[in-house]
């Protein structure tokens, strides 16, 4: 089912948690709203899911304009951040009991939830008490039983939130795993990056109610629209170097280092103030005479496979990847080449892509 | 170091930490542990007097109280009020406790409302109940009048109104625990979290069926509990008697004896001080063998 958001807006009082919010989730996908704490993704989907009324602003699911209709005519699965999961029922009983509410004959109430446990390996446990689950049995028992009633939309509210690391990357897999299975229109609210970037179709980052930018997890990454966008998605986070043009080149704001770099736009306004974005990945140490700036190599940090190292550029510090081949040691100076992937100019005002 | 210095400190003066505990043991040795085994020691003691004479050793008291017809109405008359008040109680209690846990404007003084009972004294509101029954002016009768129910002599000025005496104290007893009930659930009712409710509401629950399918299963534990405590407490009922007919058991003086009533009448009126005894160790034996089972019950729905 196609989800299609027009000038959505929440507030609480003076507060705008979600603001003129306009976008259109595809059918069949798995997008996540991502966004640091407090950016409004939660209200965003609880406004889907029907549990919050909309101040301002239209939801329409395919051609039906929801806005008013209540949470359960919607049709919309919900798995809640801690589950949810009624402590007095068994698993079978939970995952069955949106049927039991729309009166299912109990035979057929029992096939179908055995058959939703089957989905989300949780047949051998189907007797059980939510309490003497695991977090990650648990949340697949709450995608069951969100997914039983075939909803059209299925929400998913910082679903890995409560679970170990080693727990989070197999149930991220899980999600997607169930989602492609049953090809159902998915939203997830998260505030980690790499679990939005992992398993998504789409991203949709957001930054205090407003839209920031809605893309592939790949072409957010290597396109984004703005420094908060850029500075949200990558680990290690992109390095921020705060400069200004001159001669169409950066220079870094007390003048010691002039980055040269081909990409960037012609007929930069000369002084202006601008931020340059390079990913860790984006510099490589160059073994030629030509390179787009120097700097001295500050510390290295064994990553395993590469090493992390930190260059000063005059006041500033920045982060990137060395093989472990390359030898210069801590004090020593290296040439640099710039990558056309992962090297952005921000104005410093704004924040705005150049 | 400092640990170790003051485990050799007590170590050195084993007796202190025992000196603090007196005062405490000494008030829990007077009054609790000595009555409790006099009382046993009684219950055996045959034509025990409160001078401490008595004629001989036996199961002669428990013979006794157990064959007499007054006991065994009495345990009829706590039977029924306990078996009356407590469910009643219960199933009142959740669903005021229900009307209070809402969200709206001066909840406030509905639930100081429900609370006073608490407050007040069960005898001085008992007297004053005495008069809502009255059969010739009471308001019980007025209301139930407009609904043109004939009047009806709850007090029982004659032997034939008698049975109505049990329901004037079952009333009453129900509107004495109905707070303490409401309170401890009102507080089960706010340990229950609202996210349940929100599931199921998106799972297109009405507010009947959330009621029966989540509220009341997740507040059973506090159910119990309260059912427990008023079911220990009103196997005690002898309070909740005495407002009505100026001390007497119901209008005929014995038709409204509860075991604890017997048990003073025993006591303080017939000075048989043994039998008193053993008719109170059978009482705590019925308790205990309701707390029991109540337990197993209880036990056997927790998740």
């Amino acid at each position: 089912m196609r989800v299609k958001i027009e000038n959505l807006t929440k507030r609480f009082g003076d507060f705008t948690a979600v603001d003129h919010f306009n976008m259109t989730f595809e059918d069949g996908q798995l997008v996540a709203l991502l966004g640091p704490s407090g950016c409004g993704k939660s209200t965003m989907l609880n406004m889907l899911s029907g549990i919050l009324p909309v101040t301002e602003g239209k939801i329409y699911f395919d051609e039906d304009d929801v806005t008013n209709m209540p949470p359960q005519d919607r049709g919309v699965g919900l798995v809640f951040q801690n589950y949810a999961l009624y402590p007095h029922m068994s698993v079978l009983e939970n995952i069955a009991f949106p049927l039991e509410i729309q009166k299912v004959p109990k035979a057929e109430r029992k096939k179908r939830a055995m058959e939703m446990a089957a989905l989300v390996h949780v047949e051998q446990l189907v007797d059980r008490k939510p309490s003497a689950l695991s977090g990650g049995q648990q949340q697949r028992v709450a995608i069951a039983r969100a997914l039983i009633k075939s909803p059209r939309l299925l929400l998913l509210d910082e679903p890995l939130s409560n679970l170990d690391a080693r727990l989070r990357l197999e149930m991220r897999e899980e999600i997607r795993r169930i989602q492609v299975k049953t090809g159902v229109t998915t939203i997830f609210v998260t505030h980690d990056q790499e679990e939005a970037m992992s398993i998504c179709d789409r991203i949709v980052l957001m930054k205090d109610g407003v839209l920031q930018q809605q893309d592939g997890p790949q072409e957010l990454y290597d396109s984004p629209a703005n420094l908060f966008v850029a500075n949200f998605l990558g680990n290690p986070p992109i390095n921020n170097l705060h400069g200004f043009i001159k001669d169409g080149a950066f220079v870094t704001r007390d003048g010691a280092v002039t980055i040269r770099y081909r990409n960037f736009p012609k007929e930069l306004p000369e002084g202006r103030r601008v931020i340059l974005g390079i990913r860790a990945e984006a510099a490589i140490i160059s073994n030629n005479d030509t390179h787009d700036f120097t700097s001295v190599i500050k510390t290295r940090y064994t990553m395993g496979k590469e090493e992390l190292a930190f260059l000063n550029l005059g006041d500033q510090e920045m982060r990137v990847y060395l093989s472990n081949e390359h030898e210069s040691a801590p004090g020593s100076e290296a040439s640099f080449h710039l990558r056309s992937k992962g090297v952005f100019l921000f104005d410093e005002e704004t924040g705005a892509r150049l | 170091m400092k640990k170790e210095r003051e485990a050799r400190y007590i170590f050195n003066r084993p007796l202190e930490p025992l000196l603090y505990l007196i005062p405490f043991a000494l008030g829990l040795l007077v009054f609790t542990v000595y009555p409790v085994v006099n009382v046993v020691i009684m219950a055996f003691k045959e034509g025990y007097r409160l001078s401490g004479n008595f004629k001989g050793v036996g199961l002669g008291n428990f013979t006794y109280v157990l064959n007499s017809a007054d006991f065994r109405s009495a345990i009829g008359n706590t039977f029924i009020y306990v078996f009356t008040v407590v469910p009643i109680a219960t199933v009142l209690a959740i669903l005021i406790a229900n009307l209070l846990n809402q969200k709206i404007k001066g909840i406030a003084i509905f639930q100081t409302a429900y609370f006073l009972p608490m407050v007040t004294s069960s005898i001085a509101v008992g007297l004053s109940w005495r008069y809502l029954f009255n059969k010739e002016f009471g308001v019980i009768n007025y209301v139930l009048g407009l609904f043109g129910v004939d009047k009806i002599d709850w007090l029982g000025a004659t032997a034939g109104s008698a049975p109505w005496n049990i329901v004037v104290v079952i009333i009453f007893g129900i509107w004495n625990i109905l707070p303490f009930t409401i309170i401890l659930l009102l507080s089960g009712l706010q340990n229950i979290d609202p996210m349940y409710y929100t599931a199921a509401k998106v799972d297109g629950a009405n507010s009947t069926k959330i009621f029966f399918r989540i509220t009341v299963p997740l507040l059973a534990p506090t159910i119990f509990l309260t059912m427990l405590i008023n079911m220990i407490s009103t196997f005690k009922v002898y309070n909740e008697i005495i407002p009505f007919w100026s001390g007497k058991a119901g209008v005929l003086g014995n038709n409204l004896y509860t075991i604890v009533y017997y048990i003073k009448e025993l006591f303080y009126s017939k000075q048989q001080l043994g039998r008193a005894a053993a008719a109170s160790i059978i009482l705590f034996f019925i308790i205990l063998c309701f707390t029991l089972i109540q337990r197993y019950i209880q036990k056997k729905t927790t998740y």
